[in-house]
């Protein structure tokens, strides 16, 4: 007859106690993520009126400070022009390292300056959009939109690149050259092939951008600079969410420390939304 | 062995005197050799097939000499079998024909690949219209992810940019001409990596038929089948072969005896020996053959 052991007591303890630790670690990261949440709502929600979203800022010392429609559309100005700057350049890019530079010097170095680039503080994106467009009055004026678009879309087109490019590596290498195969010239194996089949990570990778860039305020600040009225011209300077959160946060009165919270709060949920939206469609897209 | 292939070069040539002027203006421009692919897929169904010949080809990984100065003509309407131990080159060589095997990084070949009398390494040969003419089929299936059944079959006519044709019945045609066409007539819209993976793969020789090519490459076409799937692959190479010059690579030597007209026996990247196939495996002249034949080694 046989006999298998028993399972000894230590090794039930002791993976117990790992069982344990892993789950108090996982709740130990996932408390600062809900607090966030929890505040924001919590703080925010109570700005939020019909007003909040279609006012600009007022400026005036006593009663209701004005909302935040001019952060709103700026922000999707800035970003959405940052976007069409970064994620064309940053795929393109990052099809040159996978298609064509794969492991040569030049694309080596590429990758490196990508690297430093990841690594730079988002302040000095601003500074040198300061020092070469604003403080030349490049375009006609000093501070504008676009030129804080500029600084985004620098901070954002490392993270394009690294993020497509992994992206890319993914697509298996026996799908090209099953193209190539079929006597398929290059750039139709990228633009039949490699892009669709890669699509839902790239997709990930250029929401993981916006997100990012959505979000800062440094390389807005010497650059857009911060308005109070909603303008769509991007020659102007321009209001963002974070500089609206960033300058309402320490206004000594409460109901602008409160449109503060509530911008945050609808910086958030534009995220989320995008990423919702860009998700399915991406998803659709991929069926069909 | 070099002068039987020579030997065997020969009818297959004369058969063809007419041709011969044709493909020499293949090389001199794109526009002509777009005329030149379709009336020779139109003589390809209704006159004789056509003929691979490689002279003193050597291919280079690096610095590693994989193939060493093969001479072999593979002849129209045949299939060709490609034997021999892992390693040997075997599957180097036929990279060479449709010029794949320079698609990986510092990989070159040198001597000749000349597709009836057409050098296909040709100074102003365009590498995508060699591949249109030999197509290729992989060892693991590989449909297009994000492509339908229907999608994946039009493929190489999209991907080629292949125009004025039209492409439902060419699809349908390369479906019946592989026999998936009564197991997916229901769901072409539906993606070709649902298939099992026998279907899989016929869907992939149906993607390489339907850009009507003249040769047709098998690296190892059934190593990664089931037997059943496996059978139905080599009945459809059995009924290919009236259409195309095929050449298979296989591990199988059971395959090579059951598919090929004639049979090659590669060792260290030289051809051993190439002959009929029954031949080959019940009387080779050269010892290594008999031995690899015999499961001494390899």
């Amino acid at each position: 007859m046989t006999v298998l052991p028993e399972v000894s007591p230590r090794r039930r303890r002791t993976d117990k106690i790992m069982r344990g630790t892993l789950a108090a670690g996982t709740v130990l990261a996932l408390i600062p993520l809900v607090l966030v949440i929890y505040y924001l709502i919590k703080k925010g929600i109570g700005a939020w009126s019909g007003d909040f979203f279609t006012t600009d800022p007022n400026g005036n010392f006593l009663g209701y400070p004005g909302g935040i429609k001019s952060a709103i559309l700026g922000t999707i100005e800035i970003v959405a022009f940052a976007t069409l700057i970064s994620v064309p350049l940053g795929i393109g890019v990052a099809l040159y390292l996978t298609e064509y530079g794969k492991q040569s010097k030049f694309a080596n170095l590429v990758r490196y300056f990508v690297d430093v680039m990841t690594g730079v503080p988002s302040i000095v994106f601003g500074l040198f959009v300061y020092i070469v467009l604003v403080l030349g009055h490049v375009g006609g004026s000093g501070f504008a939109g676009w030129k804080g678009g500029i600084a985004l879309a620098l901070l954002m087109l490392p993270i394009v690149i690294r993020s497509s490019e992994v992206v890319l590596l993914l697509v298996p290498a026996s799908l090209r050259e099953a193209a190539l195969a079929l006597g398929a010239p290059r750039w139709r194996v990228i633009t039949r092939i490699v892009l669709p089949t890669s699509l839902t990570g790239l997709v990930t990778g250029v929401l993981l951008s916006i997100a990012r860039g959505a979000g800062e305020t440094a390389p807005l600040l010497f650059t857009a600079f911060g308005a109070q009225v909603a303008t769509a011209n991007l020659g102007n300077q321009m209001n963002a969410l974070p500089l609206q959160i960033f300058s309402d946060i320490t206004s000594p009165r409460n109901e602008v420390v409160t449109r503060a919270w509530g911008a945050a709060l609808t910086l958030v949920l534009m995220i989320l939304i995008l990423n919702v939206v860009a998700r399915a469609v991406a998803r659709r897209s991929r069926m069909a | 062995m070099i002068p039987r292939d020579t030997q065997k070069t020969d009818p297959a040539q004369t058969q063809q005197p007419v041709r011969d002027k044709e493909p020499v203006e293949v090389s001199d421009s794109p526009a002509e050799e777009q005329q030149d692919v379709s009336t020779r897929s139109q003589d390809g169904v209704t006159a004789a097939g056509h003929n691979v010949v490689l002279t003193d080809l050597h291919a280079y990984y690096g610095s590693v000499h994989a193939v060493r100065g093969v001479n072999i003509t593979f002849p129209p309407n045949e299939v060709s079998a490609i034997i021999g131990p892992s390693g040997c080159g075997k599957s180097t060589m036929v990279r060479c024909i449709n010029r794949m095997h320079e698609e990986i990084p510092g990989a070159r070949a040198e001597g000749s690949v000349t597709l009836d009398d057409v050098d296909l390494y040709g100074d102003n040969v365009d590498v995508t219209s060699v591949r249109r003419l030999v197509g290729m089929v992989f060892q693991k299936p590989n449909p297009f992810p994000t492509m339908s059944i229907f999608e994946n079959v039009a493929a190489g006519l999209r991907l080629t940019g292949t125009k004025g044709v039209n492409m439902r019945e060419r699809v349908h045609r390369a479906l019946r001409a592989v026999g998936l066409w009564e197991e997916v007539k229901n769901r072409l819209n539906e993606p070709g990596i649902g298939l099992s993976g026998g279907q899989q793969q016929r869907l992939c020789i149906a993607r390489t038929v339907a850009v009507e090519p003249e040769v047709i490459l098998m690296d190892e076409p059934c190593s990664a089948l089931d037997p059943v799937a496996t059978l139905k692959v080599e009945e459809l190479i059995d009924e290919l072969k009236e259409r195309y010059t095929i050449v298979i690579v296989t591990h199988n030597m059971q395959q090579a005896a059951r598919v090929s007209d004639t049979t090659v026996f590669m060792l260290d990247g030289e051809l051993i020996e190439h002959a009929p196939t029954d031949q080959l495996f019940t009387r080779p002249k050269d010892e290594r053959t008999e031995r690899y034949v015999t499961g001494k080694f390899g």
